[in-house]
């Protein structure tokens, strides 16, 4: 196997909550999609469970953000596996990270006020690490499609922007 | 075909009727950076932001003076009134900066 992938798997592995964790073959555009398409997915049920419980009005920004971004980049991603005739499919990422973000919603309806809007945000910095963590290293360099991989690197770029602006709300919440 | 030097040339002629002196800057919105992040302009210039992202984008001066929204793969513009260096930003992406320096 691979070294180089070995080390990038293993790098996405250490990183907290990440669902990267199979090791193996490399994903194929199929699976990259849906693993992609998953992601975006999940932020935005994240971002709709915070809009439902916060108070806090740039925490109601911030997922505001979240819905529209990650549903402007999700419409993209189905235009474009349409076109290419790519029917997206499911895998072991797509499931784990459904799972942990299923657990995550269950562990933050528990909470409310000020509690609520700091585990939400902090979660959504370690999920945008992740996910990022996973473009750069694992998802990008194994699209073999030059247009999935273009809007991957879109996607990674925006949600890089994602990152900075959940740690700045982050910090503001101390 | 009308060669586009031709068309940028009547284009030129058209703005120099309208005003002598106003002008036109563009900034380019591209995988949320705005390019060129900072430029200079006078009072009576126009600023149009070209937004190539798949994003809705804002540019809100930092003073809240102004708030511009740019659709998806849209233009806006912005008729500068006021003299001054103004820092703005996008609202959904606040790491997006920029600046425009406006002399009288």
């Amino acid at each position: 196997m691979n070294v180089k992938l070995i080390a990038a798997i293993t790098a996405i592995c250490l990183l907290p909550g990440a669902a990267f964790a199979q090791a193996g073959a490399k994903p194929t555009d199929p699976q990259i999609a849906h693993i992609a398409y998953t992601a975006g997915q999940l932020d935005i049920e994240a971002a709709k469970q915070a809009l439902a419980i916060t108070k806090n009005k740039d925490v109601k920004a911030f997922a505001d953000d979240m819905v529209r971004d990650h549903a402007a980049v999700n419409k993209q991603a189905l235009d474009l596996v349409k076109k290419l005739g790519v029917t997206p499919q499911d895998n072991d990422t797509s499931k784990a990270l459904t799972k942990a973000a299923a657990d995550k919603r269950a562990e933050l309806a528990k909470l409310s006020g000020a509690a609520f809007d700091k585990a939400y945000v902090a979660n959504e910095v370690t999920y945008h690490k992740t996910v990022n963590g996973a473009l750069e290293t694992l998802l990008i360099p194994s699209a073999s499609n030059g247009e999935l991989k273009s809007l991957l690197q879109t996607g990674l770029k925006i949600f890089q922007g994602h990152e900075q602006h959940a740690e700045h709300v982050a910090s503001e919440l101390k | 075909m009308t060669p586009r030097w031709i068309l940028t040339a009547l284009a030129l002629c058209w703005l120099g009727f309208v005003s002598a002196h106003a002008e036109t800057i563009n900034v380019t919105i591209d995988k949320l950076v705005f390019s060129p992040t900072e430029v200079k302009a006078k009072v009576g210039d126009t600023i149009v932001w070209d937004n190539k992202d798949i994003l809705a984008h804002t540019a809100t001066a930092s003073d809240k003076e102004w708030d511009v929204m740019i659709g998806p793969k849209q233009t806006a513009s912005l008729l500068l009134k006021k003299a001054g260096s103004v820092a703005y930003f996008c609202k959904y992406h606040p790491n997006m900066k920029g600046r425009i320096v406006v002399a009288p």
